[in-house]
């Protein structure tokens, strides 16, 4: 019996006026599986995820969820799909208005699926699973380090109980212990959930601690995909060259054209 | 040859922008109609708009009503009509000064701050980070500044610019020019006709349509950072100023045109 992939992007196209962003995105991510994306600057990693989250519209090509063709999806139904997404920005995105406890159970808020006093343990115990203490959720994101930050954003992530969770470049802009503790997190996290996960970083030791498989991105196209283990022995000259971060090789920055 | 290219150019973006505003015009109206409604954002959208927009609204109208006052008998005088300086106040406040100095003045205020925190959300991805959550950002960022700028202006706003306008005229009409108060207060009520508050009232509320589509419509479709933001604010406050000037001639040609 073959099992269904939990996201299935064929083909998928996507340009801005003349830039071709994705050109023919092809993967399979399974369900439980933490599928990372690896890929430079402007490789359209971003893009990938937007598209998937339906944030931005494909120019062409298919993204199944479970199964479904989620393209073109509006209304009702694509409100239906996205409370299968929880997601992690890259700058976490914390809605600066509003207090921490509020920013977590802002979906379910929405929703009016709890009340305030409900919202407030839901968030403190969210809190306590990414690390931090309940006094926390009276504060304004304003007041949070960064590593907090990114910890708040996971919590709010997986605070609406997601079946997938997309992290953004998760440790960008943090000292290499907090990213390292947010890598344990979101391992932990994703684990003890059993949801799937979809991550796109060019840390390395990112992707080394977080990863059941990778995905090399370059010009919109997916170049290599294997499992972790595969990375250092790919045979492939471009993830060869991006995992030791080499600026010789195939991949030519636009610097190094100029 | 490049000269009727530039002119094509210029009228496909001025299409182009018409029609984006358009559609935005119409998602918004759409959405303040149907549910959910969040009541908690539109009560603190009464408050930033209405409640804080007073001090300066008020301040406003109280100067500009004194000025008049002085003016009007100076010019009155000329032609021994001082007495007209009552009826005259009145009109020129409920008709004209009242509304448009307010539409102005809340322009500056609210369109600009909408512009710049919708804006910020746009760049720093809050608005994604909303959509993800499963919460429509026109229902709970757009419709609620709409809602809350269309009702605070005719309701709150400009019936206070309003009286306290005419109590600017008041107070020098009868503090330095030696008006008798209560036969000012006569001509003043006895020549107000209901048709100019109505045609207050309604300026009014084009105007705040007009000062928080234009702040959440610039502010919406912000790009590029602190500069993107910056520029959006100061589209948001001059296009908001054009369009309460353009609408204003409209209604007093609508009400008072024979």
């Amino acid at each position: 019996m073959t099992i269904t992939p939990k996201i299935s992007l064929k083909g998928l196209h996507k340009a801005f006026g003349p830039k071709v962003v994705l050109d023919s995105v092809n993967l399979d991510v399974m369900p439980g599986e933490s599928m990372v994306i690896i890929g430079g600057s402007g490789s359209g990693k971003s893009v990938t995820l937007k598209c998937i989250l339906g944030l931005l519209q494909p120019d062409s090509g298919s993204i199944k969820v479970d199964g479904e063709e989620t393209v073109g999806l509006r209304g009702s139904n694509r409100k239906r799909l996205q409370k299968k997404f929880g997601m992690l920005f890259q700058g976490a995105a914390l809605f600066d208005s509003l207090p921490v406890w509020e920013n977590i159970t802002f979906g379910l808020l929405a929703e009016s699926k709890v009340t305030r006093k409900q919202a407030v343990e839901i968030a403190v115990e969210n809190l306590r699973s990414v690390g931090l203490s309940p006094d926390v959720a009276r504060l304004s994101p304003a007041e949070l380090s960064g590593g907090m930050q990114k910890r708040v954003g996971l919590a709010r992530a997986i605070a609406n109980k997601p079946e997938i969770i997309f992290f953004d470049e998760p440790t960008t802009g943090l000292d290499p212990i907090m990213a390292d503790v947010i890598n344990e997190l979101i391992v932990e996290r994703v684990k003890e959930m059993g949801v799937t996960a979809l991550t796109i970083t060019h840390d390395m030791s990112s992707v080394r601690k977080i990863a059941d498989k990778v995905a090399m991105i370059y010009n919109g196209n997916i170049i290599w995909t294997g499992p972790r283990n595969d990375i250092d022995s790919s045979g492939n000259d471009y993830v060869e060259q991006f995992i030791h971060g080499r600026a010789e090789g195939p991949i030519q920055m636009e610097v190094l054209k100029a | 040859m490049n000269f009727l290219a530039v002119i094509g150019r210029i009228t496909f973006g001025f299409l182009q922008a018409a029609g984006r505003l358009g559609i935005f015009t119409g998602h918004a109206l759409a959405h303040m109609f149907t549910p959910p409604f969040y009541f908690r954002s539109l009560m603190r959208q009464f408050m930033t708009i209405g409640y804080y927009s007073l001090p300066v609204v008020g301040l406003t109208a109280l100067f500009t009503g004194a000025a008049l006052a002085l003016n009007i008998y100076e010019g009155g005088s000329r032609f021994n009509a001082e007495s007209v300086l009552p009826s005259i106040v009145v009109i020129g406040i409920v008709r004209e000064l009242g509304p448009v100095l307010c539409g102005l003045i809340v322009a500056g205020r609210v369109s600009a701050s909408m512009a710049a925190e919708l804006g910020t959300m746009r760049v720093t991805e809050q608005i994604d980070a909303m959509a993800t959550l499963s919460t429509d950002p026109y229902k709970y960022l757009i419709a609620p500044r709409i809602i809350a700028t269309t009702l605070m202006m005719p309701f709150m706003l400009v019936i206070v610019a309003d009286a306290i306008g005419v109590m600017g005229g008041y107070l020098i009409a009868t503090g330095k020019l030696g008006f008798n108060s209560s036969s000012y207060m006569r001509l003043t009520i006895d020549f107000l006709e209901p048709a100019d508050v109505y045609a207050s009232l309604t300026k009014a509320a084009v105007f705040g349509f007009f000062i928080s589509l234009m702040g959440c419509y610039h502010g919406y479709h912000s790009r590029g950072g602190a500069q993107g933001v910056g520029i959006s604010t100061t589209n948001a406050v001059v296009s908001a100023c054009m369009l309460i000037l353009l609408s204003n001639y409209i209604v007093t040609e609508i009400f008072f045109a024979s």
